[in-house]
């Protein structure tokens, strides 16, 4: 069995205070005091609910809820993005959709991550990956599934992967991940 | 475009947390210090300062909006011009550069450029959190935002395609680690070794935690002048140190916010646009990269940042400089992952793309007289992150940037001693060096470069 940790975990939180250290009376030598206070630290909570748009990349979403991958393409073919974007970034023009649900995909780099951001410690160890798609210029950042995390290797990158869909979709980017497959 | 001079500056302690101040508290240790190095008091400084720049990265840290005219105020600077500026990791540098702008362009004669970053107000990985909303907050973000999950898979990326080692990596940390052990403005002393950094808890796999610099409180300043302003301090009473300081670079680059949007660029579009100066006219080297394409490589991918590589390219340039390795003393780069460091590396010219690993263990980047427990096959040349880095002083963000600068400053006034009570660190005649603040995954990027005069 491992060990527990040397130190334990600690949180923000504490009591609440009723009565303050101060001098009792602010005479010279009381104020003096004052600067050699240890300072005092409170919490201040802060919590907001943001109204998102996707704005031009809303069907990227939709694609998604449908179990279909989109990608944007510029108006004469020549570069492709495997994220959504509405505007070619050489020709300035409007891009339009194509599908790249069966485009085969393979894994171009990735990562496992033990520890993360605070809203994703519960998921620890995931993986992050790149995936590249034949015949699409850029990448897309995805979880990859179906992998040991606990026995990662330089071999992974290059491995073919398939792109699953959750079945119900919260219009995230992770309504989509991939595994490996042919 | 007016030369600009490089003063001096001032760096309050880089810690995990500093509760006993507020940030403009802890910016003003770091403001006093740099006045009172030129020998003026805050009155006759105040009077002579044109205005300032602010730099701190984010908002959610401090919780506070505008938290740059809290300091300007506290400062004693209002009503004088003034302003923010915030480009993520690489804020410091964008301060350190729009103050020589506004000098340069004969705006001001005395500029003060001062950033602070106060991240313990929240826990690790609520920070981590803050940070990673540096990362497109549709696409990146809900992936599993985590900047050093983004940096990992480029290592990985650079590991396979170039054979880039963990150890290799390693050495960046025991370099920096043991250089900051003689800098009393570091947050990390302790001298570590390639095991310790191997077997330091795996953060992303293949970064350790120890592969990574912290998170910090901390703030610091740098003063800029004119010829004219440096007059006008020297007339007031300032005793600015000789050889004189001088900005003679600047560069800059940006990259994409999705790491997953660079380009692959071919070989052709790469020696174009991309390749140094040094790269174009050496057969060896194009030949050197035609293998890499042959093999699958493409430029900038997610192994190399061109943001780097175009300010890298613009800064030497504007300097004159055609082959940085043996035309800087040092270089104070942005090593917020020792894989970053490498990359740099390449971005910066200091060897070919691809070559960064073995360029890390060569001995090349280390200072001569430190004893790091390494063997090491080349002697040193261009010392990289002689005052320990970001990995081991800490990376307060808004005043990364700026603490870059004023080692640099003090390294090319020979004054490390002075500041750092010990000269270990100081680079031998030292005549230019440059700064590196680097933000994202490779999305801003500059470099300046500093000589003395």
């Amino acid at each position: 069995m491992a060990k527990l940790p040397s130190r334990r975990d600690e949180t923000l939180g504490g009591y609440v205070v009723h009565g303050v250290p101060f001098p009792a009376s602010t005479d010279p030598e009381g104020l003096e005091f004052l600067k050699k206070m240890t300072p005092i630290q409170i919490e201040q909570e802060y919590k907001i609910t943001y109204l998102h748009s996707y704005g031009q990349d809303s069907p990227w979403f939709a694609g998604l809820a449908n179990k279909k991958l989109l990608a944007s393409q510029a108006a004469a073919g020549e570069y492709t993005y495997a994220n959504p974007r509405g505007h070619d970034m050489y020709t300035g023009e409007e891009t339009r959709w194509i599908d790249i649900t069966n485009v085969p995909a393979k894994v171009h780099a990735f990562t496992v991550c033990y520890f993360g951001s605070e809203e994703f410690l519960p998921d620890t160890p995931f993986v992050l990956a790149l995936i590249e798609f034949e015949d699409v210029n850029t990448l897309l950042l995805t979880r990859l599934m179906g992998v040991d995390p606990n026995a990662p290797g330089l071999d992974w990158i290059g491995m073919q992967v398939k792109p699953h869909f959750l079945r119900n979709s919260k219009l995230k980017p992770t309504d989509i991940y991939f595994a490996p497959g042919d | 475009m007016r030369p600009v001079y490089a003063l001096t500056g001032g760096v309050s302690k880089f810690a995990k947390a500093r509760p006993d101040k507020t940030f403009q508290a802890v910016i003003k240790e770091a403001y006093d210090y740099a006045i009172a190095d030129i020998g003026l008091d805050f009155p006759t400084f105040t009077r002579l300062v044109d205005g300032s720049v602010a730099s701190y990265f984010s908002d959610h840290f401090a919780r506070q909006l505008m938290a740059g005219i809290m300091a300007q105020d506290y400062l004693g600077l209002c009503p004088k011009p003034g302003h923010r500026v915030e480009g993520g990791g690489a804020t410091g540098g964008i301060c350190f550069q729009e103050a020589w702008k506004s000098v340069a362009s004969g705006h001001m004669d005395v500029c003060v450029a001062y950033g602070f970053e106060t991240m313990s107000h929240v826990e690790t990985w609520k920070g981590n959190e803050f940070i990673a909303l540096a990362s497109d907050v549709s696409f990146d973000y809900p992936v599993g935002g985590f900047y050093s999950g983004y940096y990992a898979m480029m290592v990985t990326r650079h590991m396979k395609e170039f054979g880039t080692t963990v150890e290799q990596l390693a050495h960046v940390s025991v370099k920096n680690y043991i250089n900051a052990f003689h800098n009393p403005y570091a947050q990390k002393s302790q001298r570590i070794t390639i095991q310790d950094v191997r077997n330091s808890p795996m953060v992303a796999w293949p970064l350790t935690r120890l592969d990574i610099c912290v998170m910090s409180d901390g703030a610091a300043v740098a003063i800029l002048a004119s010829e004219n302003g440096l007059k006008k301090l020297e007339a007031a009473g300032a005793k600015i140190p000789r050889p004189l300081v001088k900005v003679t670079g600047i560069g800059r680059g940006t990259d994409a916010m999705r790491m997953a949007d660079r380009p692959h660029v071919d070989y052709d579009m790469f020696i174009e646009d991309y390749a140094t100066e040094q790269e174009k006219s050496s057969d060896d080297t194009r030949k050197y990269y035609r293998n890499l394409w042959d093999h699958g490589t493409r430029y900038p991918g997610v192994h190399s940042f061109r943001a780097g590589r175009t300010a890298g390219n613009m800064a030497w340039k504007h300097a004159g400089i055609k082959d940085p390795l043996k035309e800087l003393d040092f270089i104070e780069l942005h090593d917020a992952y020792t894989s970053s460091e490498i990359q740099t590396y390449e971005d910066l010219g200091l060897c070919r793309y691809g070559e960064g690993g073995p360029f890390a263990e060569s001995g090349k980047a280390f200072l001569p007289g430190i004893d790091y427990g390494l063997k090491l096959k080349d002697k040193p040349v261009c010392a990289v992150n002689p005052s320990g880095g970001l990995i081991a002083c800490g990376h307060p963000v808004g005043a990364t940037g700026l603490m870059q600068g004023v080692f640099a400053i003090w390294q090319l006034q020979g004054t490390i001693k002075k500041h750092f009570r010990d000269d270990k660190l100081q680079v031998k005649d030292a005549k230019r060096g440059a700064i590196h603040s680097h933000a994202g995954t490779g999305t801003y990027v500059t470099v300046t470069v500093l000589q003395n005069d």
